[in-house]
């Protein structure tokens, strides 16, 4: 019953003038998975993130959605940003149901349901907490049925005890509809909470592929501490230039 | 609740005190001459000229000519400063073609260019509507084309992700988050409007409240001078008044407007 698509990158490279910002990127990620792209800021995940979105293209190979290339906006692949981006002006049920076909319109109630907000459809976003404005982003996400859903860092700017239940929404909802899920973050416990598979992504490079096979709901046991070390100490383990600079300092 | 409105009308009261014992002083020092009616009329007086201009008819033909051209003008002058801003705003080419004259014409004061308008248009309507147009034009052009700048860049992104052709990207997005900097345009374009109207029409008119003053001026009728002034404060405060109902219900989703927990209809 997978909803999710194949995502493949091949020698995905990224330029901005001469500076390289991704590097011969390869993954491929089978449909329905939950894949987590860590790494510290300026590592080119965002980037990486827009390129797989068809907001911006690569200077070199291609990014494959079900063997297709990726040549722009897909209504089949949606975005959750790190921040809300609600429109200010339209009620939270007008968020949802931005941009879909009237017949579909309906359907957002339901979107909103299944983030717990449906009490709040006919709010101004600017009455709700930071937490909310996210679940509406989502649900305006879900609502279009995406095979491919891409989250930018969506619970960066969250408390860490909303950030856990934004993590169990996710998941859940990421199970019940079966999308492919890539998830950009720099919180390496959120990435092993929620991913089948962690890369590590460091100055244009995935450094480190690593699969998590623990089961679901995820808890913050021995094996999951492990998986988190390991990661955590490649991080920080990092580039060889670093180490240098450490030892000469 | 009605607690809170009964303190609401109580401060209102005590907001009024001032200009009603003003009035009430006003017209007692003339009463009693202190204030010659030369120099200034009662309100009394003032009040009974406005009656004798409405029965007269004279009072409504100054007030719908007045009106008329003021609105005339702002029409204009607003729509055309409008859509350069929206050009401006949305189209590179047209901000590096546009842009720069506009900046330089407005540097001259519109004010300025009276005896030109005169000497090319006579004191006819046509030199008011466009002393009118072009002082509104301004700032109703600025605003618009800062608004639509400063639309946040991560919303039109996020419209374009979520599928928003050009045309509802531009009514949803871009319009609504330049609708505020607009209004304030609009704003301050009433205020221009009003004031350039009045310079207008008494340095050249044959029609108008400014005509009635002038002409009032001639005669020394002072209860119709004084008059003329509050027929333009009256309107000066109409237009506001007008500009913040738009306010209210075009920016209800704006934090600034809620009163309380808003429910958009």
């Amino acid at each position: 019953m997978s909803n999710g698509v194949r995502l493949k990158l091949e020698a995905v490279e990224k330029r901005f003038g001469k500076h390289h910002v991704l590097q011969k990127v390869s993954v491929d990620v089978r449909p329905g998975k939950f894949i987590a792209v860590v790494g510290q800021s300026g590592g080119g995940k965002s980037t990486l993130l827009r390129l797989i979105a068809g907001l911006d293209s690569p200077s070199h190979g291609s990014v494959l959605v079900d063997n297709r290339v990726v040549t722009g906006i897909r209504p089949d692949t949606r975005v959750v940003f790190q921040e809300p981006r609600l429109l200010p002006w339209q009620s939270v049920i007008q968020n949802v149901q931005l941009g879909l076909p009237r017949s579909k319109r309906p359907v957002a109630h339901d979107a909103l349901q299944w983030v717990g907000l449906e009490q709040k459809a006919n709010e101004w976003p600017s009455v709700l907490s930071g937490g909310q404005k996210q679940r509406v982003a989502l649900a305006r996400a879900l609502v279009w049925n995406p095979n491919l859903l891409l989250l930018d860092e969506p619970l960066g700017a969250l408390d860490a005890l909303t950030r856990l239940e934004m993590q169990r929404l996710i998941e859940q909802l990421w199970l019940a509809q079966g999308f492919t899920a890539v998830l950009v973050t720099h919180d390496i416990g959120e990435a092993v909470t929620l991913a089948d598979r962690v890369v590590v992504l460091e100055q244009g490079s995935i450094t480190l592929d690593v699969p998590v096979d623990l089961e679901r709901p995820r808890r913050r046991d021995a094996r999951f501490h492990a998986i988190e070390s390991y990661i955590l100490d490649h991080v920080l383990g990092g580039p060889p230039e670093k180490e240098l600079v450490l030892q000469g300092g | 609740m009605k607690l809170r409105r009964q303190a609401g009308n109580g401060r209102k009261l005590v907001s009024a005190a001032i200009p009603v014992l003003v009035i009430v002083l006003w017209q007692v020092l003339g009463a009693f001459g202190l204030i010659a009616s030369s120099v200034l009329p009662t309100p009394l007086q003032v009040v009974q000229a406005g009656v004798h201009l409405a029965v007269t008819g004279t009072l409504w033909s100054a007030l719908s000519v007045s009106a008329g051209r003021a609105f005339l003008g702002f029409a204009i002058g607003g729509g055309v400063g409008f859509v350069l801003g929206l050009l401006n705003g949305v189209f590179r080419w047209a901000e590096t073609v546009f842009d720069a004259t506009l900046q330089m014409v407005r540097t001259i004061p519109h004010l300025a260019l009276i005896p030109l308008v005169i000497l090319w248009f006579g004191i006819g309507e046509e030199a008011k509507v466009i002393l009118v147009a072009l002082g509104v034009l301004f700032p109703v052009y600025l605003n618009t084309f800062h608004g639509i700048k400063s639309v946040d860049p991560g919303l039109i992104e996020m419209g374009k992700v979520y599928g928003l052709n050009t045309l509802s990207l531009y009514l949803k997005v871009i319009l609504p988050g330049a609708l505020s900097s607009v209004l304030v345009g609009v704003r301050y374009g009433l205020g221009v409007m009003w004031t350039t109207l009045i310079v207008a029409e008494t340095i050249a008119s044959n029609t108008g409240i400014g005509y009635l003053a002038m002409n009032a001026r001639e005669f020394m009728q002072m209860d119709v001078v004084v008059l003329s002034i509050l027929l333009y404060a009256l309107l000066g405060t109409l237009s506001d008044v007008m500009a913040r109902t738009l306010e209210k219900k075009w920016l209800r989703w704006h934090p600034q407007f809620q009163v309380s927990a808003a429910e958009p209809a």
